[in-house]
């Protein structure tokens, strides 16, 4: 089986936990804590790897796996945190229509992570989005501020290397 | 309680307010199929086969039987047109998705998704064939398999693993399209704190989970000439095993049972209740020794190996509770490969010792440290119930034309105590049989109040001058509760017996599966331990410590229950586990 545990290594501080284990006492008790929680928890660390979700468990009950599975289940959670430059795709209808899909997959095949992780240097991260208004030079990404427009899957190692 | 009249099909009948359709139906004479449906522990209405037609005056339309409630007048049709093309395209729809390897798979037969497909006629599994998930096969646990390419994501497993054992290591992981049962981060099985009891096998209604089948190592070793193969079995197998064989649950077949492994080519049949005789010897021992000594009380048994990996993982400071008795498969196998092979003159190097288990567990305790008396391991192979019903299913032998056959001496001689060591409150009882007869000299058969299938049940028996406080659990989740109550400080037990499985190993995770549409009405556990109660009823003796065999295994061998040499090949340690 593969393990999807991040490989970026985590890097909470004691100060993080003290905050969570405070929400985690506040809410513990109540009926449906856990979606809450999760959402401290997210913005507390920036994303909800395997050793935070275990301090909600060992401190909630609540076993590990039903706190992965509500993690998984919605796109609001990630397991990944974002990386020093966040790839972001256009996947919508026009970009899609001239080739992103493609360029979605050469980069993730290129930086060896699938959507929504992070490589474990934590330099990438790539993620998919839906139109940001630049139709006109489809298809597009942005790698954080910057917009690269009008692109072929060969432009693409051209990009990473620029922030490499 | 308030009754109320609905019409199944045109058949008028009362129900009692708050039945669903599915009970109505089945008061009425009608069984509406299910495949997510379990009385109780999974009520989510979620794979939609139970659909159903009813009216409460509005027009009919279709719902989910399994979880709508009747209304006064409700009219409900179970098998009308639109029905029945509801239910097909259903399966037509599980099937898209789901591994159709049905010619060799081990469900093949007894597959709940296969027989409605048979029933409604499904010609074309392939009609909504497209895109599918593939994934790999998780073989990481010691016991099982689980092979999602044929899951249909009933959540049964995760029902009973969460709810009834109050573990909850696997569960439904993404979602839509993508979703598939597995556990956190994906980590396999055997990286959990699973604690390898079953349930989820017993409960699943394809083939996306089993046990890890070794009739091939067996019949390997017996087809070797240089090998002395010893076979035991449980007391709960000659409880279960007819029900491969199509006969009712809670058929006895022990005479059966060993007339076939006879045939099977086994060199010895023995009998694991001989060794269930021994564990109270060495547990009776131990508890009276606790509470003469000051010992740690109050002592758990120690003879369900789902129990023990369960107490490492989620309460390891409660270990020193555990009686350090090996359970009685172990000690079976320990006997066998150094009394036994000492008084045949066989190298215990050339016996393989193999165990028929209503338990998957028992695959799992085989493999753990301290569990080697002879320095070669105490058991060899551990098969399930079902895996011995498939093997004599091959073999061609024709089981219930068989004639009813005895164990094989010495090892084959058993009391009463020992064959109800299968249900819960057994070990208990027999136990208590020993116990109060060494402190008093007392004869003690009957124990009611430690019988039945209630998931908690405590008594105070009066032994001597002293007052003897027991509690008897069975399923995990009933087992927390207790230990939890142990850990408070508002429980004073002397002595605690637990079983992983809910009514004990008669409802193991290695019995052959019931189909849930029949497990949702009857009672499995109280009809197999039924058969328990009766063996120890007829049998001539009913107390461990007036087994002729157990006595000559003392004189000749261990001296005297807790000797330095019992410690040796019959107690072993445990270990603290994570969470996971």
């Amino acid at each position: 089986m593969n393990s999807s545990k991040s490989t970026v290594p985590f890097k909470g501080t004691p100060e993080q936990e003290a905050q969570l284990l405070e929400i985690i006492k506040e809410k513990k008790d109540s009926q449906g804590a856990l979606m809450p929680i999760l959402q401290k928890a997210q913005e507390i660390y920036g994303y909800l790897p395997i050793e935070v979700q275990k301090i909600i468990s060992d401190n909630t009950g609540i076993p590990l796996e039903k706190i992965y599975g509500v993690v998984t289940f919605y796109a609001q959670f990630s397991l990944y945190p974002k990386g020093e430059y966040t790839i972001s795709v256009c996947l919508g209808t026009a970009c899609y229509v001239k080739g992103s899909g493609d360029i979605y997959d050469k980069l993730q095949e290129k930086l060896g992570i699938a959507g929504g992780e992070c490589t474990p240097d934590g330099k990438f991260s790539l993620e998919a989005c839906r139109c940001i208004g630049a139709c006109g030079l489809a298809p597009v990404l942005t790698v954080n501020e910057d917009v690269y427009g009008r692109l072929t899957v060969d432009d693409v190692d051209k990009i990473i290397s620029k922030y490499a | 309680m308030e009754n109320i009249t609905v019409k199944v099909n045109g058949v008028e009948i009362s129900v009692p307010k708050g039945s669903t359709v599915l009970e109505a139906a089945h008061a009425a004479g009608f069984e509406i199929p299910t495949l997510c449906y379990m009385k109780e522990i999974n009520e989510i209405g979620a794979c939609r086969i139970c659909v159903t037609e009813v009216n409460e005056g509005r027009g009919f339309r279709l719902v989910a039987g399994c979880v709508y409630p009747c209304s006064n007048n409700m009219e409900i049709l179970t098998n009308s047109p639109k029905v029945i093309e509801s239910r097909k395209r259903t399966l037509e729809l599980i099937l898209s998705t789901h591994d159709r390897k049905c010619l060799s798979c081990v469900r093949s037969g007894n597959c709940e998704l296969q027989k409605l497909c048979k029933d409604y006629g499904i010609e074309d599994g392939s009609v909504y064939d497209g895109v599918n998930n593939q994934y790999e096969i998780d073989d990481s646990a010691a016991h099982m398999y689980r092979d999602n390419n044929k899951c249909i994501l009933c959540r049964r497993c995760v029902a009973v693993c969460g709810k009834t054992q109050g573990i909850g290591v696997i569960g439904a992981n993404e979602r839509g399209f993508k979703t598939y049962i597995g556990s956190a981060f994906d980590m396999g099985l055997g990286e959990t704190s699973c604690v390898s009891c079953g349930q989820c096998i017993a409960v699943c209604p394809v083939g996306a989970i089993s046990e890890k089948d070794y009739i091939k190592d067996v019949l390997a070793a017996i087809a070797d000439p240089e090998k002395t193969v010893l076979v035991q079995t449980a007391p709960a197998v000659r409880a279960g095993l007819g029900e491969a064989f199509g006969l009712p649950i809670g058929t006895d077949v022990e005479g059966k049972m060993v007339a076939a492994l006879r045939r099977l080519g086994f060199d010895k049949v023995f009998d694991t209740d001989f060794a269930a005789d021994l564990t109270i010897m060495e547990e009776a021992n131990e508890f009276i020794e606790r509470v003469q000594n000051g010992g740690v009380l109050p002592m758990i048994t120690s003879c369900s190996p789902g129990w023990v990996k369960f107490c490492e993982h989620y309460f390891p400071d409660m270990l020193p509770h555990l009686s350090t008795c090996k359970s009685p498969q172990q000690m079976f196998g320990a006997t066998a490969k150094t009394y036994w092979a000492e008084k045949m003159g066989i190298d215990p190097k050339n016996i393989v010792m193999v165990s028929i288990m209503p338990c998957t567990a028992k695959k799992f305790e085989i493999g753990r440290p301290d569990q080697s008396a002879a320095g070669v391991p105490d058991v060899d192979y551990s098969l399930t119930t079902r895996e011995l019903g498939r093997m004599i299913e091959r073999a061609g032998i024709n089981f219930n034309a068989l004639p009813d056959e005895k164990f094989d001496d010495p090892l084959g001689i058993s009391t009463g105590a020992g064959v109800i060591f299968g249900a819960t409150g057994g070990v208990m009882e027999a136990a208590l049989r020993t116990a109060v007869h060494t402190l008093t000299g007392e004869t003690v058969t009957d124990l009611p109040e430690v019988r039945g299938t209630s998931g908690i049940k405590e008594a105070t028996y009066k032994v001597g001058d002293l007052d003897v406080k027991v509690c008897v659990a069975s399923g995990l989740s009933n087992a927390r509760e207790v230990l939890e109550k142990v850990q408070r400080g508002e429980a004073d037990y002397q002595f605690i017996e637990i079983m992983a499985c809910p009514g004990g190993c008669v409802n193991g995770g290695g019995q052959p599966q019931v189909p849930m549409g029949i497990r949702n009405f009857v009672d499995i556990r109280e009809e197999r331990a039924k058969v328990l109660y009766n063996l120890d009823k007829s049998m001539p003796l009913r107390q461990s410590h007036n087994n002729p065999a157990i006595k000559e295994v003392y004189d000749t061998f261990f001296e005297k229950p807790g000797s330095h040499k019992a410690h040796e090949v019959l107690h072993t340690s445990y270990v603290k586990r994570s969470v996971n």
